[in-house]
């Protein structure tokens, strides 16, 4: 690829970051505006998860990308395709806890008079309504399997989110940075498992994403053999005094 | 004196150059692949947005209210037609919306069959001639854990059942969908087909059990099961088959479609019962489409007084 290094930072990748906001301000324009399907809740918690799967998949494909093309330029995206997909794996889960678990609260009724009626919520509902979260998600994730997968897979993502850092890379040293990072190979297989557990019969979507994980982490496991049968001295140099 | 070396790399060590080359090719295929499958998924998932309803269909005429209609504010056209359960036309909600207008509904025959004394093929006018038809306004609960409220116009199925004469060995009423390949897209084989639900012969005699032919007065539009589908207010909805072309008395339970796909999760009966869980899901609250607070499911939909003596001495837990 012949594209400068000024070229990708101040050229592709606002461009590449901006992009990726599409799907964000889409969902939020069409929820608005009535351009959802009749169940449009279900419809942002579905297509927030859906946008993370594809995130986590682009990410994983950066790095045999870059291989496969040689244009290292392409690791100057990665991380931002990885935050991105935290970004929308958040966004997931926050849209699960309302949606799915604070309206169903008894408290949630309150909240709903409380704001239609101009003011605050007290502290005593603010505090109730945290337990009644908390336990309500906190059984959820212990009772079905499908939202510990989920749940799990969101947690895999966060050590990394964090130190994403150039800060938080020097502090851990480029060794144990890289062994951290491996985590993201996990998010990618509990990912579609979640997507799996939770379709009533049509597996196929799952199984295309479960596909599309399994290729790039083969393609990973080929490489390093293929590397290390090429690279690594099999024993010191003999050498003679 | 002549001093050798080893060599760094043992020749055995060195990836044969054929083999290093097939493994790139391996990698680039795998690469296309991936992108293909990945356009595809994206492609396939398409962009979730707003359906079309279905275009308004002929008034239905004489039709009389029922007691049997709650009170509660209906959903709405758009929201009834556009979010749909029909597999056979695709699996998204929006799936049938856009694809159900292939099904041809008239002529409409239907197959009786089995231990019933008028087997053969009855005429969809022969069914409805003599009907009247009422409004009924039902809640309908999802086993999804959605709702909504739906003005349905229909008959009752036992006038149907009458017509049919079943013989005392008639346990069971087993209904099956039509299935066509030609008019019905069904993309992706999620489920077998043709769909295939069933009833104990004192759920269908039931008053509230209806044969639906109509949606807010009008003929019933395909995506909702056109010419006639069953409504058993007090039952998830995958118990309400759609299209109905068969009608078969039998003796054993027939075996419905959502319990052959998995029995563990759904079962013959489906009443509504916020007490059981789904195994992946709590069946405790629902979400009434239109709505953002989520209701507390009721126990055989609401409909209570008028069914649970069906269910006398069964185990509800077990008979899911």
């Amino acid at each position: 690829m012949k594209l400068t290094d000024r070229a990708v930072r101040f050229g592709l990748k606002p461009i590449v970051f901006l992009a990726s906001l599409g799907p964000f301000f889409y969902l939020i324009w069409a929820a608005l505006t009535g351009n959802l399907s009749a169940n449009p809740l279900s419809d942002l918690t579905n297509e927030t998860g859906v946008w993370t799967l594809r995130f986590v998949c682009i990410t994983l494909a950066i790095t045999p990308l870059r291989k496969l093309t040689g244009w290292n330029a392409l690791v100057k995206f990665r991380r931002m395709a990885g935050l991105y997909a935290f970004f929308y794996a958040t966004l997931h889960l926050l849209t699960y806890a309302i949606v799915d678990r604070f309206a169903g609260l008894d408290q949630a009724a309150d909240w709903v008079e409380a704001i239609g009626a101009g003011h605050l919520p007290g502290m005593t509902l603010v505090a109730s309504t945290a337990r009644g979260l908390t336990k309500s998600i906190g059984e959820d994730i212990y009772k079905r399997p499908f939202i510990t997968i989920g749940f799990a897979a969101w947690l895999t993502m966060l050590p990394l989110a964090i130190t994403s850092t150039t800060g938080w890379i020097r502090r851990l040293g480029g060794k144990r940075w890289n062994l951290l990072h491996r985590l993201v190979y996990l998010t990618g297989i509990l990912g579609p498992l979640h997507y799996w557990w939770l379709v009533k019969a049509d597996v196929n979507r799952p199984l295309t994403y479960a596909a599309v994980v399994a290729i790039l982490l083969g393609t990973r496991v080929l490489w390093n053999r293929t590397r290390r049968s090429v690279a690594v001295p099999a024993r010191a140099p003999a050498t003679h005094a | 004196m002549l001093i050798k070396r080893a060599a760094d790399i043992r020749s055995s060590e060195i990836t044969d150059k054929k083999l290093y080359l097939n493994r790139r090719e391996f990698i680039s295929a795998a690469a296309a692949t991936t992108a293909a499958v990945a356009a595809g998924v994206v492609g396939g998932e398409g962009l979730v947005q707003a359906a079309t309803p279905a275009p308004h269909g002929r008034k239905l005429e004489n039709v009389k209210p029922s007691t049997f209609s709650t009170d509660e504010k209906p959903n709405k056209w758009e929201e009834i037609t556009t979010y749909n359960n029909y597999y056979e036309f695709g699996i998204d909600k929006d799936s049938p919306s856009m694809f159900a207008r292939n099904l041809k509904t008239e002529p409409w025959t239907v197959a009786i069959d089995g231990e019933c004394a008028k087997k053969g093929n009855m005429p969809l006018e022969d069914i409805l001639k003599g009907e009247t038809l009422e409004d009924r306004i039902y809640r309908h609960r999802c086993v999804e854990a959605w709702s909504m409220v739906i003005p349905w116009v229909g008959f009752p199925l036992a006038n149907l059942i009458k017509k049919c004469e079943p013989t005392s060995k008639a346990k069971y009423i087993e209904f099956t969908t039509f299935f066509d390949t030609k008019q019905m897209s069904a993309r992706t084989s999620a489920i077998r087909y043709p769909y295939v639900e069933g009833l104990r012969m004192d759920e269908a005699m039931h008053p509230l059990t209806i044969m639906a032919v109509g949606l807010y007065g009008e003929v019933i539009p395909n995506q909702d099961g056109a010419p006639m589908r069953l409504v058993v207010p007090w039952k998830y909805g995958f118990k309400h088959i759609k299209s109905i072309n068969k009608i078969k008395f039998v003796e054993k339970a027939p075996l419905n479609t959502w319990q052959d796909q998995a029995a563990n999760e759904y079962g013959f009966y489906a009443n509504v019962n916020p007490s059981v869980d789904h195994p992946r899901w709590s069946q405790a609250t629902e979400r009434r489409i239109g709505e953002f607070l989520r209701r507390k499911t009721l126990m055989f939909n609401g409909y209570g007084d008028q069914v649970a003596s069906l269910y006398t001495g069964m185990d509800l837990r077990r008979n899911y």
